[in-house]
Order: C-alpha cells, then sequence, then structure tokens
C-alpha cells in the first residue's frame, strides 16, 4: 500500500467525513461516512467540454459520487486535461495511486442531443479496457451518466450497478405530501403525486413502471397503484376501515396488502386489477407489512400474535407461520434480499429503533446491527443486494441514507428542505 | 483486470465473483474490448422505451425518465379533515382500552345515534409519534375498533359507524415528550 493511500486511510478513521482528496473541480457534494475494507483508487477526471456543454450538471461528478456512493471505490487526485482520445502515461496515474482511470467528454449535437464518451484504462496492467459512445437527450443527461457509472462498475467489479435504477420517496414539507421519483442518488426528482394529506408505504411493481402507495386523500388509508410515466390512478383497496401496506409479487400480477375489513388488520392477496380478494392470514393479531420472497413461493410479514411485533414467514399458498426473528421485543420492516438469503429490519433496542440484518439462509444466524443511529426507518434493498437505502434522523430532520451490507460505507442522500421519508429502490430497467 | 484484483486483495477477489470479468465483457454484447492497444470508442444509442405520455419519442423532449405528476392539492380543502363537534377519547401507551373517564362520553354518543340512524360518526384512531408507520397505523384502527365496539354494544348499528385509522401521520400536537405523545393517543368522533 503506499504512504499517501495509508495517510488517506488513517485521516478517514479519525474523520467523521471522508477526508480524502477529492479531485479539485468537484461540483457535486458527496456526504461518505466510514472506509471500506479495502477500495479501488480510482481516478476520474473532469470530462472535456462537460462545463460548457452541460452547465447545470457535471457528468464525471455524477459518475465519481456514484462509485464512491458502493463503497467499492475511492476517489484519487485526477488531474486534467485528459479525454478518452488521451494516451495517459501510466507512471504519472501509478504515483497518485491510481488503479483504474477514467476520462471521456461532453459534446452537444447539432440536433440539441449530447454525446457522451469515456475510456477506461487499467492502470495498474497499463492498457484501456473499455470505452463507450453514447447519444442521449438532454433529459437523459443525468441517466446517461449513470449509465456510465454502472458499465465501470461492471467492468471492474463483475457484478451489475444500480446507479441507473430509481427510487421513489414521500416528502413532507409546506402543508403538503408529495411521492417522487428520483434517481438512485437522489437527485433529479421528478412529483409523482401531490397531496394535502399524507402518502406511506410506496412500492415498486417489478417491471418499474408502476408504483403502490396508501393515500389518506379520501380522509382514511386506501392504497393505489399508478402508472409513472403517465399519472394514470386506479384505487386498488378501499375497503371499510384501513387499507395499507401494499406489496407486489415478483411477477407482478399480485399485491399483498393489510386490511382492517373482517377481524382487524390481516393479510390478503387481491389481483393487480383489484379483483379476487383472498384473506390469507387468520390471526386475532395485527398482521402487516408482507414483503414477497424473491421466489414468491413465501411471503415474510410483521405480527403481535406473540406479543409484539415480531416478524414472521409464511407460504403465500396458505398455512403456518414460522417466527424469524427473537431479538427484543419489536421487530418491524422487513426487505429481504434479492437473492433471498438476508433480511433487513428495524429493532427497537431500548428506545432507540435501528436498521440489522440476519442471515435467513442460516439456522440460528445472529442478526447485525448496521447503524448507531436512533430513529431508523423503512428499509429497502437495492436490485443488486450490495446497498440498503433506509430514513434516518440527523439534526432535527428526516433524512435518506444509503449503506453498504457491512455497514460500513454509509452515503447521505442530499434532499431539499422537506423532510424526507419512506424510501424504495426500484428494480432494473425504467 | 487481475492485477486490479490483486491489488485489492485476496478476501476482495473472493467476494467479488470477478474472475470473469473480462469474458463477461467479451460476452457482454455492448462493447467489444481489445486488450492490448488502443480500446475503440463504441457507439451506443439506447433505445428510447417508455416515452408514453406528452411528447412521445420524436419530440424528443421526455426521454426515458419521464414522472408525470397528479396534483391532490388543487381544490382540495386542505389541511386535516374537518374534525366540527367531534369529540376526543385519549389513551394509554400500548393501550386500545377505553377509560372510565370517558365512559359518558361513549354513552351520550351512542344515545345520539340510537335517536337517529340517519346519524354516522366515522372514528378515527391515531398514535404517538413512536415505532413504525404501518405498525402504528393498524395500532390506530385497533383504538378506532374499541371505541366502534362500545358504542354498537350500547346499541349503534355497524352501518352508522367506521373505524379508520391514520397511524403517527396526523398528530394533534408537535413535539417529543411525553405531553405530547399523550396528546397524540386518541380517537377522534367526527360526525360525517
Amino acid at each position: 500500500m503506499s504512504l499517501r493511500r495509508s495517510l488517506c486511510i488513517a485521516a478517514s478513521l479519525g474523520a467523521a467525513w471522508l477526508a480524502c482528496p477529492l479531485p479539485a473541480t468537484a461540483q457535486f457534494r458527496v456526504e461518505i461516512t466510514g472506509v471500506g475494507a479495502t477500495q479501488l483508487p480510482i481516478a476520474i477526471v473532469k470530462f472535456r467540454d462537460e462545463e460548457r456543454s452541460a452547465p447545470s450538471l457535471s457528468v464525471s461528478g455524477i459518475v465519481r459520487a456514484d462509485l464512491e456512493r458502493s463503497g467499492v471505490f475511492r476517489s484519487v487526485e485526477a488531474p486534467g486535461p485528459l479525454d478518452e482520445n488521451s494516451q495517459p502515461v501510466m507512471t504519472d496515474w501509478r504515483a497518485r495511486s491510481a488503479d483504474a482511470l477514467v476520462a471521456g467528454s461532453v459534446t452537444r449535437l447539432a440536433d440539441g442531443r449530447f454525446d457522451l464518451r469515456y475510456k477506461l484504462w487499467d492502470v495498474v496492467k497499463g492498457v484501456a479496457v473499455d470505452g463507450q459512445s453514447t447519444a442521449v437527450e438532454a433529459a437523459d443527461l443525468r441517466l446517461g451518466a449513470h449509465r456510465m457509472a454502472d458499465a465501470i462498475y461492471e467492468k471492474l467489479t463483475g457484478e451489475k450497478g444500480v446507479f441507473s435504477t430509481r427510487i421513489a420517496f414521500v416528502t413532507k414539507g409546506g402543508g403538503r405530501f408529495t411521492l417522487r421519483v428520483a434517481d438512485a442518488d437522489g437527485e433529479g426528482g421528478q412529483v409523482a403525486l401531490n397531496s394535502p394529506e399524507p402518502i406511506i408505504s410506496p412500492a415498486w411493481s417489478p417491471d418499474g413502471k408502476q408504483l403502490a402507495y396508501v393515500s389518506f386523500e379520501r380522509q382514511k388509508a386506501v392504497v393505489y397503484t399508478q402508472d409513472a410515466a403517465t399519472g394514470a390512478r386506479r384505487e386498488l383497496a378501499n375497503f371499510r376501515g384501513s387499507n395499507s401496506a401494499p406489496a407486489w409479487s415478483p411477477d407482478g400480477q399480485t399485491l399483498a396488502v393489510s386490511l382492517s375489513r373482517d377481524t382487524g388488520s390481516q393479510l390478503y392477496l387481491i389481483e393487480r386489477g383489484g379483483g379476487n380478494v383472498r384473506r390469507l392470514t387468520t390471526s386475532n393479531a395485527i398482521d402487516t407489512e408482507p414483503v414477497f420472497a424473491p421466489d414468491g413461493r413465501s411471503l415474510y410479514f410483521v405480527s403481535d400474535r406473540g406479543g409484539g411485533p415480531q416478524i414472521y414467514r409464511m407460504p403465500v399458498s396458505g398455512g403456518g407461520a414460522e417466527r424469524i426473528t427473537f431479538g427484543g421485543n419489536y421487530n418491524i420492516s422487513p426487505t429481504i434480499s434479492p437473492d433471498g438469503r438476508t433480511l433487513a429490519y428495524i429493532s427497537r433496542q431500548g428506545g432507540a429503533f435501528r436498521l440489522f440484518r440476519v442471515d435467513v439462509a442460516t439456522p440460528g444466524a445472529q442478526p447485525v446491527a448496521l447503524t448507531d443511529t436512533s430513529d431508523d426507518e423503512h428499509p429497502s434493498f437495492a436490485p443488486n443486494g450490495r446497498l440498503i437505502i433506509y430514513a434516518s434522523r440527523a439534526q432535527g430532520r428526516d433524512i435518506l441514507m444509503t449503506t453498504t451490507l457491512d455497514g460500513k460505507i454509509k452515503a447521505r442522500l442530499l434532499s431539499s428542505t422537506a423532510d424526507v421519508r419512506e424510501p424504495v429502490w426500484g428494480p432494473y430497467g425504467r | 483486470m487481475k492485477t486490479i484484483l490483486n491489488a485489492l486483495g485476496a478476501r476482495r477477489v473472493r467476494q467479488l465473483s470477478a474472475v470473469t470479468l473480462l469474458g463477461a465483457a467479451l460476452l457482454s454484447g455492448c462493447s467489444s474490448v481489445k486488450l492490448n492497444g488502443d480500446v475503440p470508442v463504441e457507439s451506443r444509442t439506447p433505445t428510447s422505451a417508455s416515452t408514453v405520455g406528452k411528447g412521445g419519442a420524436a419530440g424528443g423532449g421526455l426521454g426515458e425518465s419521464h414522472v408525470e405528476s397528479v396534483d391532490l392539492t388543487k381544490g382540495a380543502n386542505g389541511g386535516s379533515g374537518d374534525v366540527g363537534a367531534g369529540r376526543i377519547i385519549y389513551f394509554d401507551f400500548d393501550s386500545y382500552v377505553i377509560k372510565d373517564e370517558y365512559r359518558p362520553l361513549v354513552e351520550r354518543q351512542a344515545k345520539a345515534l340510537v335517536a337517529d340512524r340517519k346519524k354516522h360518526v366515522q372514528l378515527e384512531g391515531h398514535t404517538d409519534e413512536r415505532g413504525g408507520r404501518e405498525y402504528n397505523l393498524a395500532l390506530g384502527q385497533k383504538r378506532a375498533e374499541s371505541v366502534a365496539k362500545a358504542l354498537t354494544l350500547l346499541g349503534a348499528t355497524d352501518a352508522q359507524l367506521e373505524a379508520v385509522s391514520f397511524g403517527k401521520e396526523r398528530p394533534a400536537v408537535q413535539g417529543s415528550d411525553e405531553a405530547t405523545w399523550a396528546k397524540n393517543r386518541r380517537v377522534e368522533l367526527n360526525p360525517r
């Protein structure tokens, strides 16, 4: 390990924020804490003409922030100028402790689109290993930068990146509530629903085209589904009492919901068109927050049938429930990893609500705390299973955070002055 | 690429299923990669998949990211529901038991409903801010149903009542202390 790198890491261990030098031209404010076990040092040079062609955002800055938030990469000093046609001197870059180098350009085309180009070099080996050129609409500039970050991430790790996926979340401010759709970095938010009444429990359909959510616009909890691109809404469940906690089946044809229409909050299945309502649980307790396992055959859910709320698992076809959580007397808000092996949830410890994970594929595995904050809520796995987004509280404001699965690298997603809550990570593809 | 992985350390190599990096790149079909020498910059134009809505593909304005906005605030009454001449029953922490001091209120309300079958009441259950939103929604529902049950035992009909919940979403008082929490654990009886 170079001297520079060990100094950099030593500084980070002591500091609250990552103190390592970022390229001087970084236009992004990125709040990332923690140090990963080993991180790949990558140099991302400001792209040629990006300030001139696309002044409203920094393409290279988006790529840099994405790669850092993954926890796998650490930025190193990246002086330019350099672009995809350059012949970088590898000894210079090895001297800066870079293992990988990215340079590129952003060019405005005559038809109003933008030409995004980059090249990726393996500095250790001294060769270029990838390069792409893509033409994007102005409205897709941000998406183009995220796709670039995904391509670089995949080339260097062999795993799919999630930078071009989307998240949905709820904001509260100025007497209104909004349901928003944003890029996975929290930026570029668009309003899907603007309401004078609360909105909770958004859930993406598996194809990423629809959002289910609970709206109180009718002075009670009602489940709606809405097409993100067109705004077309359907009232999915408005039975007597409260209708809430929608969860999509992996094939997108069915939703599980919690309805109080019969004997208190119980789980039901309902077709995406609103028909064929079938009762799933018959406890004398509160059953809520259903989540389908990725194979679609079982359901995780919260029930207080044993006293306090705990997480259980039952077959979707019906039958007995198996208790999953045992630590403490209050465990809620399950989210399951795409490979079905890891459950993340919120556990009350003392008075603090904290994010935990447990390996559900290994019997007897111990839960592991992922945070040391005390107001965590509503975790949701990224589609590559490598990151979890959750809501928390800092300096009196509701905020969104992401964490790696080992809890070591955390990033705060920057938001407006409104309080943000209820985050949910969308699938691959838009 | 193996050289970069070695720099990361053997443990990371195991964690990343990445030995097939290069194979994956060659098979990925989206960029052709030559190991030594220059890598040609390959052109790709993404297919504009979801351009539903205003503009369309030819207009070129919306791109793949467009989200259509639905605005419920126009023409809305705004703010919380009309409490009107509603009454409020408060609850202890983690409880949905109606305390004795509220018996007279419940009896008066039941009498009014029995006397006039056209009268309807919405029972709105609420919790304090502590805990998860969905679980609190269900707890608020239990409180509302507890009041509904008390009313039907005294002669009101099911059709005259609807028990709903706002969970922790509509606090009566903002704050994070015992006094505030006590004022938010409640059922509002709102004429409808």
